[in-house]
């Protein structure tokens, strides 16, 4: 678990935070596991990213409900359980609603109970203060998350299969069929493929980084 | 954060413990009944794609029997046999045969033959782990290789041309992956040695399946 002291302002510096300086997939580089394995379309991307930013805004607000009723021994444990839980649910219900885009990424639900980014967000902000400011911030960094995982998955989609939006009507019904883009490409398999998502995650962190030190010059 | 005095943590525990429960439990009985209503109509949506057109939209409720048979189902234990009957008669059976010797990984495949002529109805992979670009061509999503099989019996082609082209078959392969091309050839090849072998008591079975299945139903 990261340990790094995240003492977060309690104003509205939160979205700075989460989507930006401390994002959890560019930052922390926490949570890689799933977001690596789904990011092969942009839906499957959201579809995760969306369930991770459930499952970070509700165990964010039972922990922060509870930080003064909790034993210090007993607060990870009690963490794991809550996220467990929380993410059976979302499995299960994703599972009635979208039961074709849970075939496809349903296997990385589960996962995200073992998602570092939930933990620490628990520990490092949620158990600590009060039930607004860390609502405001588990939906910053759980904005952040799936963020990249839609970019991510838009990027290697373009590339790795010419499409952008495919499959929308799994998530949306469909009306969102039309959404969907050709570009007329065979796509370069690599980019679907597993290596196509370290390359497309470097690319992302190297612009971030780049952008950051920039900013850091001025 | 102040130091809970030991009840107040066991009566912590306690809720968060009864309370996630209560959260798995709940959402499980709510989305129990859907989640089988989809995989059952994800069933029947792959069943009838590997099924004679003409038998597509009659309400062809098929029964579930196995066969077992490592070396012609490719799979040590037993595989499902999905047969649409009318009434009591068999119309086709449908094999979940595995190909043992996929390129990645044993291949699941849905055989459906027909009945009353033997023929192959429908071939479809159902499950595999191919090489995206090549052996997943032999997906109906990416190409249209696997209904080349459509029609084709144990005499139409004769036991030399069950194979790919590269072999002196007569069964095009697929380009890059001819390995996964011979495992499916092979894998058909052989569930329709199977069914003429074990065609009567197979058939037996099913209508012995859905007499009981008719016996059961409330009346």
């Amino acid at each position: 678990m990261a340990a790094s002291p995240l003492t977060l302002p309690p104003a509205g510096d939160s979205w700075a935070a989460g989507l930006w300086r401390d994002n959890p997939a560019l930052a922390q580089l926490l949570g890689l596991c799933p977001l690596l394995a789904v990011t092969t379309s942009f839906v499957n991307g959201l579809l995760l990213g969306l369930a991770t930013a459930a499952v970070l805004l509700v165990s964010s607000i039972c922990v922060s409900l509870l930080r003064n009723l909790l034993a210090p021994a007993l607060r990870i444990p009690l963490f794991v359980l809550i996220v467990a839980a929380l993410v059976s649910a979302v499995d299960f219900l994703t599972h009635a609603l979208f039961f074709d885009l849970h075939e496809a990424v349903g296997l990385f639900i589960p996962l995200i109970a073992t998602n570092c980014a939930i933990l620490a967000q628990a520990e490092t902000v949620a158990s600590r203060q009060p039930v607004g400011h860390s609502a405001l911030a588990a939906v910053a960094t759980g904005a952040g998350f799936a963020g990249v995982l839609v970019v991510l998955g838009a990027l290697r989609e373009i590339l790795g299969s010419g499409t952008l939006f495919a499959g929308l009507d799994q998530l949306f019904g469909p009306a969102a069929e039309s959404l969907e883009m050709s570009f007329g490409l065979n796509g370069a398999l690599i980019a679907i493929l597993p290596p196509g998502a370290f390359f497309g995650l470097a690319l992302l962190i190297a612009l971030r980084n780049a952008i950051a030190a920039r900013g850091n010059r001025q | 954060m102040a130091e809970a005095r030991p009840i107040v943590s066991l009566l912590v525990v306690t809720a968060i413990a009864a309370g996630s429960a209560a959260l798995v439990t709940g959402s499980w009985e709510l989305s129990k009944d859907r989640i089988a209503a989809n995989q059952r109509a994800r069933l029947l949506e792959s069943l009838s794609s590997v099924l004679d057109p003409a038998l597509i939209g009659r309400d062809l409720d098929p029964v579930l029997i196995d066969a077992q048979d490592p070396d012609l189902l490719g799979s040590e234990g037993p595989v499902d046999v999905f047969v649409p009957v009318d009434g009591t008669t068999p119309l086709a059976v449908i094999f979940a045969s595995v190909a043992p010797d996929g390129y990645n990984a044993p291949i699941n495949l849905l055989i459906g033959i027909s009945v009353a002529t033997g023929e192959v109805t429908g071939v479809r992979a159902v499950f595999h782990r191919e090489t995206p670009g090549l052996g997943d061509q032999m997906d109906i999503a990416k190409s249209d290789w696997i209904l080349q099989f459509d029609g084709r019996s144990l005499s139409n082609p004769d036991i030399t041309g069950w194979a790919v082209t590269q072999d002196e078959g007569m069964f095009d392969s697929i380009t890059g992956a001819t390995v996964t091309a011979r495992a499916v050839v092979r894998a058909v090849h052989d569930t329709l040695r199977y069914f003429e072998r074990h065609r009567e008591e197979i058939l037996a079975r099913a209508r012995e399946a859905s007499l009981a299945r008719q016996g059961e139903a409330p009346q």
